[in-house]
């Protein structure tokens, strides 16, 4: 490790928050999860008057390592284009919380926790659970971190639908709200992928029902698929092409179903790889958040009845032009509704033809707009007259 | 006034419009007048541009503003959700600019609007003289390069407004580099005269 990583990582500091008995997650199914488990990790430190917390909501298949590297796969940080020193998410200047969330499987309460009631992990039995939920508990993490007040909640997909819930739920808990890349409900599209992931999973022998972790299997191959079809709702068609082209894998073709091209080959290796740190049944779980997920059925479908609470808080969204998945009309439609409940909402539809992966990848304009946006709600809220922390 | 040099129709603006309103500036650019608005005025401010270089201009620029297109997106903001509205230089360039100017006076009490004044003599003479379309200081670009679709005259404008129960309640003749000029846009005279003009509108009551 370099002296700078070093110092770096001073600044982190994680673990497992476990929830009493008596502080239940109550769930939006009627259900309820007893002595809750929150995993999470933490960035920079939190200033005197408790005012400079940004909370992260990661995406479908991410965790709370947005900013150190993942300790089983060694991956790198996730969010590295967006947070670290110098970056809108700057651990020098915010005290940074990313957990993950609950039916994940990276500490979080989930379906391969074990269900105290018998001992095993808990499978199918795992209660449903919502974007809702997610954030109830994500609440409850940043309450017993002694932070009432968020300066920041930013998100890209999934994470967006739980930044535009915080807004819903907690508007007086948060300062500023950042959605990237997401959308106020599933559309008929995105739930139709999922359930092509999910029956892939189910369709794999090693399935057993959900319950192949007290058989000693995994459905690896299932989970695999799943992620390969998801993986290029991820993409763009300019991008799958700039990156492979028709290009083989070898001089020639096999005649046979080998990987011959080298699409198929980095397909396969991201189904291989994503196995190795994600679980098949938290995988059914949290697609199934998704797809639950639907902003404003509570109101009727009027949208701008959801936000209308949130009008004092500082909305930032953004888009991406060849990102299909979570296509800009979404991402309009939260604006028209956020603008309809007279909040103060920016917006910004960023050129970029690397699909809806696009949030997660170098996008000078997206780090530039953002960076403009947190440091003006910084100035805002005061923090920057706060640099000695 | 020290400071950064001022258009003179952002002086006039800035002047017209009350401290402390709120208000939203549809085609904003980089946010330049809405910049001078915030400061200067303490106004709410809030912005609407179609270009994403202009919005991420304006989003460093700690302004709060909403890529998207006054054609189609005025019509998702509430009644009265502010006390002026403005569209500088931008309402020859729409699509539908009768829709767009109803639009105005429906989300703001007031609107502040200019345009470049297609009656000036200068475009007259042009058109007359040489029997092309007008090339000028206020419009610089050949026919078939500019944005400005649908272009009018004051008096064109003081007609539409009237048709539309819009009253003007201020209306100012600009020239590049000079003052602001007050004047009557109801006198056929100014149609002749204004290079371009500037007028603060309300609903007749």
């Amino acid at each position: 490790m370099t002296l700078a990583e070093t110092a770096q990582a001073d600044q982190h500091n994680g673990g497992v928050m476990t929830f009493a008995a008596d502080q239940p997650l109550k769930l939006d199914s009627g259900g309820r999860i007893d002595g809750l488990q929150v995993a999470y990790m933490t960035y920079g430190r939190l200033n005197a008057d408790r005012s400079n917390a940004i909370l992260v909501c990661h995406a479908l298949s991410l965790d709370q390592y947005v900013a150190s590297s993942h300790p089983l796969t060694g991956r790198r940080a996730w969010w590295r284009t967006l947070v670290g020193p110098g970056l809108p998410l700057d651990p020098d200047k915010h005290f940074i919380i990313c957990s993950n969330v609950v039916g994940g499987c990276m500490g979080s309460t989930g379906p391969s926790s074990i269900n105290p009631a018998t001992g095993a992990p808990w499978g199918l039995a795992f209660p449903v659970i919502t974007i809702a939920d997610m954030v109830r508990a994500q609440a409850m993490l940043v309450d017993a971190l002694g932070v009432k007040t968020l300066f920041a909640v930013v998100g890209g997909s999934m994470g967006g639908m739980q930044v535009l819930q915080w807004a819903a739920d907690y508007p007086d808990r948060i300062f500023a709200a950042v959605c990237i890349a997401a959308a106020a409900r599933h559309s008929a599209q995105n739930i139709a992928f999922h359930e092509v992931g999910r029956q892939a999973i189910m369709a794999d022998p090693d399935w057993r029902g959900g319950d192949y972790a007290a058989q000693g299997v995994r459905p690896e191959k299932g989970l695999a698929v799943a992620r390969m079809a998801a993986h290029i709702t991820y993409l763009s068609e300019p991008a799958l092409h700039r990156k492979f082209g028709r290009e083989l894998q070898s001089d020639g073709l096999s005649w046979g179903f080998d990987a011959d091209f080298q699409v198929e080959s980095y397909l396969r290796h991201q189904g291989a790889s994503f196995v190795d740190r994600f679980d098949a049944n938290s995988y059914l779980y949290i697609t199934r958040a998704m797809d639950y997920f639907d902003l404003a059925a509570s109101r009727n479908g009027v949208l701008a009845d959801v936000f209308r609470p949130a009008r004092d808080v500082r909305f930032c969204v953004f888009s991406f032009t060849s990102d299909w998945l979570y296509p800009t009309v979404e991402s309009r439609a939260i604006v028209r509704a956020l603008n309809a409940a007279a909040a103060r909402v920016s917006f910004v539809e960023i050129d970029s033809d690397k699909g809806h992966d696009a949030f997660l990848l170098e996008e000078p304009v997206l780090r530039e707009a953002l960076g403009g946006f947190m440091s003006s709600a910084a100035h805002s809220r005061g923090l920057d007259a706060d640099a000695s922390l | 006034m020290t400071g950064p040099i001022i258009r003179e129709d952002f002086r006039e603006i800035l002047r017209l419009v009350k401290p402390g309103s709120r208000v939203l500036d549809v085609g904003c650019g980089e946010g330049a007048l809405l910049e001078l608005l915030v400061q200067r005025n303490q106004v709410d401010g809030r912005g609407l541009e179609i270009s994403p270089e202009g919005v991420s201009a304006c989003l460093a620029r700690g302004l709060a503003v909403v890529q998207g297109d006054a054609d189609r997106d005025l019509d998702y903001f509430p009644a009265k959700a502010f006390d002026y509205v403005i569209l500088s230089q931008t309402l020859q360039a729409m699509q539908n600019p009768r829709h767009v100017l109803g639009e105005l006076l429906r989300i703001a009490d007031k609107a502040v609007v200019s345009l470049p004044n297609f009656g000036h003599w200068r475009v007259r003479l042009d058109l007359l003289l040489h029997g092309r379309m007008p090339i000028t200081g206020v419009l610089p670009e050949p026919w078939w390069a500019t944005p400005n679709i649908h272009l009018c005259t004051v008096r064109d404008f003081s007609e539409i407004c009237d048709d539309l129960g819009l009253s003007i309640d201020a209306s100012a003749a600009l020239a590049a580099g000079k003052p602001a000029r007050p004047m009557n846009a109801a006198n056929n005279v100014e149609n002749w005269r204004a290079e371009a003009a500037l007028f603060l509108l309300s609903r007749k009551s």
